[in-house]
């Protein structure tokens, strides 16, 4: 079931999403939400879907079942999303004459007027807490304890008030629906109750405290700026050095210091912030310092649009930086992705040496939906800094291109970083001889982060006919848009690591007989990756760059029109 | 041979009668006299003439981009408290392509010595203005003279209430030893802004000139009076050199840190708390 309330920005609409998905998990029902949001501190239009289900959504759809105006242009922007199966409950008020034809299910309650009566227009939200908790038979002591949770900062009369107001909506709740109907009839789960409801942003923050990040310096700029708080919050309990940046220049330059005096470092940013990084990228390249970038994408070129989503910056994070050497980058599809890639980013920037990008954007990170755990079963804190001895050299030439890294004042070697060409000492060289191997001993690197690639999932039948690719955050609406379109010769190939590309993707693509890629970019920039490693194109693309996340009935409606037919026997003869 | 020294020849890339020599010796002298361990001081520069000098001392050093020399610095005393953190670089490096991060660096006040060699000029890009150049001076970019208010670093130093500002002159190897060992000491940020013939590019500000344009501030002078100090650092006529201004009891950086205030162990030294950690992740399901 997918809930949409729509309002203003300033209306509370954040507070009402947490309290509900909790109330709702905790209920034992599978939750998802997701907000989309203007660049703007008060006004405008802004909404926030709720899905509700007996089995696991991770993804944005375009259906509304039941939608809740709570502003007078709050249906505006939905006319396309509101069917004659979309339920509108709330206000008369803001309820749009068109929908008041008959045609349209309307359940009216005077939301407002019953938060007057409770001590304010403040408590309508409660009031729509308490007719939802009441239409999903919800414990009212459970509805309780999360108002008392989330709202304990406002003291005891308004936190009553809100009770109240919650109780108001609970009763009339029951007066909605005639004798003998049903309200919301979706099966509950025991375990899900005691799951972990999650976004990207602390699925990403916790990863980089399990790969041990104690320093992040960076500079806000939405959509990354979550992660920044989230580090901020956790300072003091987790021994992290925490810095906001006069600019994104100086915060991958004090990300990069850090690791050289044996912190471990992470930049959170934008694509704007990302750019003044680049330099700085190029940087950790030559002195061949770890760092981990985690690099929220949002629509571009420049400002763009600045609180929505899109995936149009793999070719930039892929290219960006003077010079050759090497990286990788990660791009986590669920959050437990989030979590595992993160501290796997850690460990592959410190053993080889180089930059590591974990290339989330604005959908992933702000999406909350519940996950069994973030598992830390696997996760390994492991350290490759060498106390050096006197006769140590920081870029000693060696088989694998890494050479061990000591840190100052550990050892009684010394440590010599330097952005000019060097030799092995770290002395600054123009011996041509030099700079050849140096090159080379920068490159080859590239072969030991090949060698450890995550690689693609595959979705699906092994023996399918056709294959769509995706990456990132864009996996849960490929995998429900192709559950919609049920077709049982297709499969789904999902990359979390985007670069270097695996090498079995090759295999994968010359057994499809329809190869069709599905990306939130204009310029289909993943399939570009992919036919300039392997030389194979793709059949078709699905594209979105509008803004809002990709959603299942994009998938369904371009898969449908790209695949043809379905063949009588599925898969190669 | 010195602490610092190399126990073999270094070809060093300055200029004959470069002021860089004498700056050199002056902070080889001052690390040597107050007999700081060699394995526990990070030199950090950036690019440029001036940015070489780390490389011509027996030190940790990283010796980054151009204008960045501040950053790293913070971030390497945050990271490690213990070590001793020496930021030196030329006039455009840190007052030009880093004049946002010295501003802001002072406002942090981490515990470093900032060392500038002033010159007035680019040197290694082939002699055009730098921020500090004196106005009227012909470079091959600016043909007609420079028009721009030169860059006065003590005094914007003064004016964001910095915990300690200096001004020495290459020349008097002596009283620089003597400012910069000041500087190391000093508790919190601490700039060194030195006077610096360049023999090359800049025949207008010569050791003559510059012996004419200064003078020593008296012993009776009180850094600690800041009005003074702004009127020292921005008067007219001949440049005072000395220590300028202290401010003494401003917290630094690294103090300022709550992760150290329970335990003063380097970030090195630290591991994943897993414990710690399940309890985030379990927090998450209520």
């Amino acid at each position: 079931m997918s809930i949409v309330f729509s309002g203003q920005a300033g209306q509370g609409l954040q507070t009402l999403e947490a309290l509900l998905t909790r109330m709702l998990k905790r209920s034992g029902y599978n939750v998802f939400s997701y907000s989309e949001f203007m660049s703007r501190i008060r006004g405008g239009n802004n909404s926030t879907q709720v899905r509700v289900s007996s089995r696991r959504v991770s993804a944005y759809t375009r259906r509304i079942d039941l939608f809740v105006p709570l502003h007078e242009d709050a249906m505006e922007r939905f006319h396309d999303r509101i069917t004659q199966e979309t339920v509108i409950l709330g206000d008369r008020a803001f309820i749009e004459e068109r929908y008041l034809d008959g045609h349209h299910p309307v359940l009216e309650v005077p939301i407002n007027e019953i938060a007057r009566g409770k001590g304010g227009a403040v408590y309508a939200n409660t009031v729509l807490l308490g007719i939802l908790a009441g239409l999903f038979y919800v414990d009212r002591g459970l509805m309780h304890d999360e108002i008392r949770m989330i709202l304990s900062g406002l003291g005891e009369d308004r936190l009553q008030k809100n009770l109240d107001a919650s109780d108001e909506g609970y009763e009339r709740s029951k007066k909605l629906l005639k004798p003998g109907q049903a309200a919301v009839s979706i099966e509950r789960t025991e375990e899900v109750r005691d799951e972990v409801l999650t976004d990207g942003i602390n699925a990403v923050g916790l990863g980089g405290l399990a790969g041990g990040c104690t320093f992040v310096s960076s500079y806000p700029m939405s959509p990354s700026t979550g992660v920044l708080v989230f580090y901020t919050k956790k300072a003091a309990s987790s021994g992290v050095v925490v810095e906001q940046a006069e600019d994104e220049i100086s915060a991958v330059n004090m990300a990069i210091g850090s690791w050289y005096a044996g912190g471990r470092a992470l930049v959170t940013t934008s694509g704007g912030g990302y750019a003044l990084m680049v330099e700085g990228l190029s940087l950790a390249g030559c002195i061949e310092s770890p760092l981990v970038i985690h690099l929220g994408q949002r629509p571009g070129p420049a400002t763009g649009l600045p609180t929505r989503t899109e995936q149009a910056d793999l070719q930039f994070a892929l290219y960006s930086g003077h010079g050759e050497f090497p990286r990788a980058i990660l791009a986590p599809g669920t959050h437990e992705q989030g979590f595992s890639h993160t501290w796997h980013a850690f460990y592959l920037a410190d053993k080889y040496q180089a930059p590591v990008f974990i290339l989330t954007d604005q959908f992933f990170l702000e999406r909350r939906y519940n996950v069994p755990d973030l598992d830390m079963s696997k996760v390994y804190d492991q350290r490759f800094i060498v106390q050096t001895r006197a006769d140590y050299r920081r870029y000693a030439l060696t088989e694998s291109g890494v050479s061990p890294r000591g840190i100052p004042g550990f050892g009684e070697g010394r440590v010599r970083a330097d952005s000019d060409e060097h030799d092995e000492d770290g002395f600054i060289t123009e011996d041509f001889s030099t700079r050849t191997a140096m090159v080379n001993k920068r490159l080859k690197k590239l072969s030991g982060l090949r060698k450890e690639v995550l690689p693609p999932q595959l979705f699906g039948p092994k023996d399918y006919r056709n294959l769509v690719v995706c990456w990132g955050s864009s996996l849960h609406a490929v995998q429900e848009g192709l559950d919609m379109l049920g077709r049982d010769d297709t499969a789904i190939l999902h990359y979390s690591q985007v670069y270097p590309l695996a090498e079995v993707t090759a295999e994968y693509l010359e057994r499809a007989h329809k190869k069709i890629v599905v990306e939130s970019n204009a310029t289909a920039q993943f399939a570009r990756l992919v036919r300039s490693e392997t030389g194979i194109g793709f059949d078709g693309a699905i594209l979105k760059y509008s803004g809002l996340p990709l959603m299942p009935e994009d998938v369904c409606e371009g898969l449908n029109e790209k695949l043809g037919k379905k063949e009588s026997t599925h898969g190669r003869v | 041979m010195g602490a610092y020294d190399f126990d073999h020849a270094i070809d060093i890339a300055w200029c004959p009668g470069c002021g860089n020599f004498r700056i050199l010796e002056s902070v080889k002298g001052a690390l040597d006299e107050l007999e700081l361990d060699p394995g526990t001081v990070v030199f950090v520069s950036g690019i440029g003439q001036a940015a070489k000098t780390p490389q011509y001392l027996n030190v940790h050093y990283f010796n980054g981009l151009h204008g960045r020399t501040l950053p790293p610095a913070t971030a390497i005393k945050a990271s490690n408290p213990g070590l001793t953190v020496i930021a030196e670089s030329g006039d455009g490096d840190m007052y030009g392509e880093g004049g946002n991060h010295f501003m802001h660096t002072i406002r942090r006040n981490p515990d470093i010595t900032n060392i500038v060699h002033n010159n007035m000029v680019y040197a290694l890009t082939k002699g055009q203005a730098s921020p500090t150049t004196r106005q009227g001076f012909v470079t091959p970019v600016q043909v007609h003279g420079v028009t721009q208010e030169p860059f006065n670093p003590v005094a914007v130093a003064i004016a964001l209430d910095a915990s300690f500002v200096a001004r020495a002159f290459a020349g008097d190897a002596r009283q620089t030893t003597d400012i910069i060992k000041k500087a190391i000491t000093h508790k919190g940020y601490a700039l060194v802004d030195v006077f610096q013939p360049c023999v090359t590019y800049n025949k207008v500000n010569t050791y003559g000139w510059f012996k004419q344009n200064t003078y020593t501030l008296e012993d009776s002078y009180d850094p600690t009076d800041r009005d003074a100090a702004f009127r020292k650092a921005t008067e007219p006529g001949k440049f005072p050199l000395g220590v300028l201004y202290i401010k003494e009891g401003k917290p630094t950086f690294e103090e300022e840190l709550s992760l150290y205030r329970q335990d003063t162990r380097p970030l090195y030294q630290r591991t994943v708390d897993m414990e710690m950690l399940r309890g985030l992740v379990d927090s998450m399901r209520t």
